[in-house]
């Protein structure tokens, strides 16, 4: 039974009749890891956006369903829909930067949603933050729910971020890229932060990444993007196996692998990209008409 | 004499502005602890750390960007360390440097070609458009993206822009900063690969900085890993990879996730 449900989803452009997801369809299953990947400009950040409604102004949704453990979120108004995700689902942010309000202590910015979401009071919303952020290994929990997020190194502000987002205790968790902008050896320190919790709470997650490697470590399935549209779904043990779709063998192929002196990375071939964009444009011809 | 660049104890501080009183000069931070090495001419270095390790900054020394504390950077004879900017800007088309960000480091407004040609007219070229568009073929661009604005281009052309700028005044050593890490995988092979290109044909020097070992494998003759501004190994790229020496090189090497769900790499909590 899965609990996020995407079916047939397109989003366009604002003003435009041009689609930034072509009729997405996906499961994620209660305590499922599903890896959303492509290149920039796939759609993968919008996927999630999508589920958690904070699509930018710029987009819109104009056909098909998110089902969040059985409801359709599209179909609710928009009050109970921003509580039912609020209540079900979190976001792990990408940049821990420009997501933290840098003129805030971090304790209010973790129990705030606590208070305004489970209407939670404020000692016990203080308290959960205390002992999330000590869930999270961060050492002296009290000290850091005062201090400003400057004054914590990026890994730590990441640490607050994925603390922040298991808090509420969510069904379903949106990781944008939550690495991108760490260091290797600080970036496995906080995937394995990352898995730790999502096992421990037995949360559904869905992560965004451009890193094949990433996704190989820590998903149980993938779905591979181009131009909104999706040109794979697999679990991961097969897809890295013998990656069905001609798109997705070209991306594995531009992949790093450091431990192999042999592999070279080619770059995915002209021919590979024009049948990817025909699949794209045949997509919106059936759409249009 | 074969090294194109000599380093020797090289310091580097710079005023740490986090710290600095209301009034009165800011204490300096130690960025650079004393390096000491030697690029040959022709070969590829890469120079891996994380953030923090001072790459970045010893990149900026090499070319002169910043001026070190102390120490001595000698380019193919001739001490860099505390020349003067106008002594200095007859040797500067011999170093050239590409940027991380194209979007930062490409001007908006100007053309392609303007782009390109703006270094080689500094430098009192004769014919700059026809160099710049030269360039431009050379990194695999059609010379008629001359004509286009950075924005009209894709993130891994405006990388091959900046490349061609680099190129353009045909230096002797190119210092290229993470110069693939905001781009697409498939961007970033094909970067790479016309990089490599570029060095065999045009006999460039080289010292790419990167903090992703991964890439260095395909590129690097040598590789030196430094961390919290100094060398903790220097060795060329096969052995790094094959016998890694310090810990921290190994501690970098193993938190790389390969596409290997086999491979284990941290076991998942159950």
């Amino acid at each position: 039974m899965s609990f996020l449900k995407i079916r047939d989803l397109s989003v366009i452009l604002r003003g435009t009749n041009h689609r930034l997801l072509r009729g997405v369809s996906l499961d994620v299953g209660a305590t499922e890891v599903m890896g959303l990947v492509g290149e920039s400009g796939a759609g993968k950040s919008m996927i999630g956006k999508a589920v958690l409604g904070i699509l930018p102004r710029s987009a819109r949704i104009v056909g098909g369903s998110i089902e969040l453990d059985g409801v359709d979120l599209l179909t609710l108004p928009p009050r109970q829909r921003r509580h039912l995700i609020g209540q079900k689902a979190a976001l792990i942010p990408q940049d821990p930067l420009t997501a933290l309000n840098p003129a805030r202590r971090i304790g209010p910015q973790i129990s705030d949603r606590l208070v305004d979401i489970l209407g939670w009071d404020k000692a016990r919303a203080r308290a959960r933050a205390e002992e999330i952020l000590h869930d999270v290994h961060i050492p002296q929990p009290d000290r850091v729910l005062r201090a400003y997020p400057h004054e914590l190194s990026g890994g730590m502000r990441q640490r607050v971020l994925i603390a922040s987002a298991f808090a509420a205790e969510p069904r379903l968790i949106v990781a944008d890229e939550p690495t991108t902008a760490l260091d290797v050896t600080v970036q496995k320190q906080i995937l394995k932060l990352i898995f730790e919790m999502q096992a421990r709470h037995g949360t559904a997650l869905l992560f965004v990444t451009h890193d094949l490697g990433v996704v190989s470590k820590i998903c149980q399935r993938l779905t591979v993007l181009y131009g909104g549209l999706v040109m794979e779904e697999a679990e991961v043990g097969a897809f890295f196996e013998a990656p069905r779709h001609a798109y997705s063998r070209a991306l594995l192929a531009a992949t790093p692998r450091h431990t192999d002196p042999t592999a070279d990375l080619t770059p995915v071939p002209e021919a590979v990209i024009a049948e990817a964009r025909r699949a794209v444009a045949e997509a919106d011809q059936r759409w249009h008409a | 004499m074969s090294d194109l660049y000599r380093v020797e104890a090289l310091r580097l501080s710079l005023p740490d502005m986090t710290r600095k009183p209301l009034f009165g000069a800011a204490p300096r931070i130690e960025i650079l602890k004393g390096m000491s090495f030697a690029i040959p001419r022709g070969q590829v270095l890469g120079i891996v750390g994380g953030s923090g390790s001072g790459k970045s900054t010893l990149g900026r020394a090499l070319v002169r960007l910043l001026e070190p504390s102390s120490g001595r950077v000698t380019f193919d004879g001739t001490d860099l360390t505390h020349l003067s900017e106008p002594a200095l800007r007859p040797l500067r088309h011999r170093f050239q440097m590409i940027f991380q960000d194209p979007m930062s480091s490409l001007n908006p407004r100007m053309s392609v070609a303007r782009i390109i040609a703006a270094p080689l007219s500094l430098h009192g070229r004769a014919n700059p458009r026809a160099e710049a568009l030269d360039a431009l073929e050379r990194v695999g661009l059609p010379r008629s993206f001359g004509a286009r604005y950075p924005h009209e281009l894709s993130g891994g052309q405006r990388q091959r822009v900046g490349i061609a700028r680099a190129i353009a005044l045909r230096p002797d050593f190119i210092l290229a900063d993470e110069i693939v890490s905001g781009l697409d995988v498939s961007s970033q092979a094909q970067v790479l690969s016309i990089l490599r290109d570029l060095v065999r044909e045009m006999n460039l020097t080289l010292a790419f900085i990167s903090h992703d070992l991964s890439v260095i494998r395909r590129l690097c003759d040598r590789v030196l890993v430094l961390h919290q501004g100094e060398i903790v190994e220097d060795a060329a790229c096969e052995t790094l990879f094959a016998a890694p020496q310090a810990a921290y090189t190994r501690e970098l090497l193993e938190a790389i996730p390969e596409p290997d769900p086999k491979k284990p790499w941290f076991q998942r909590a159950s």
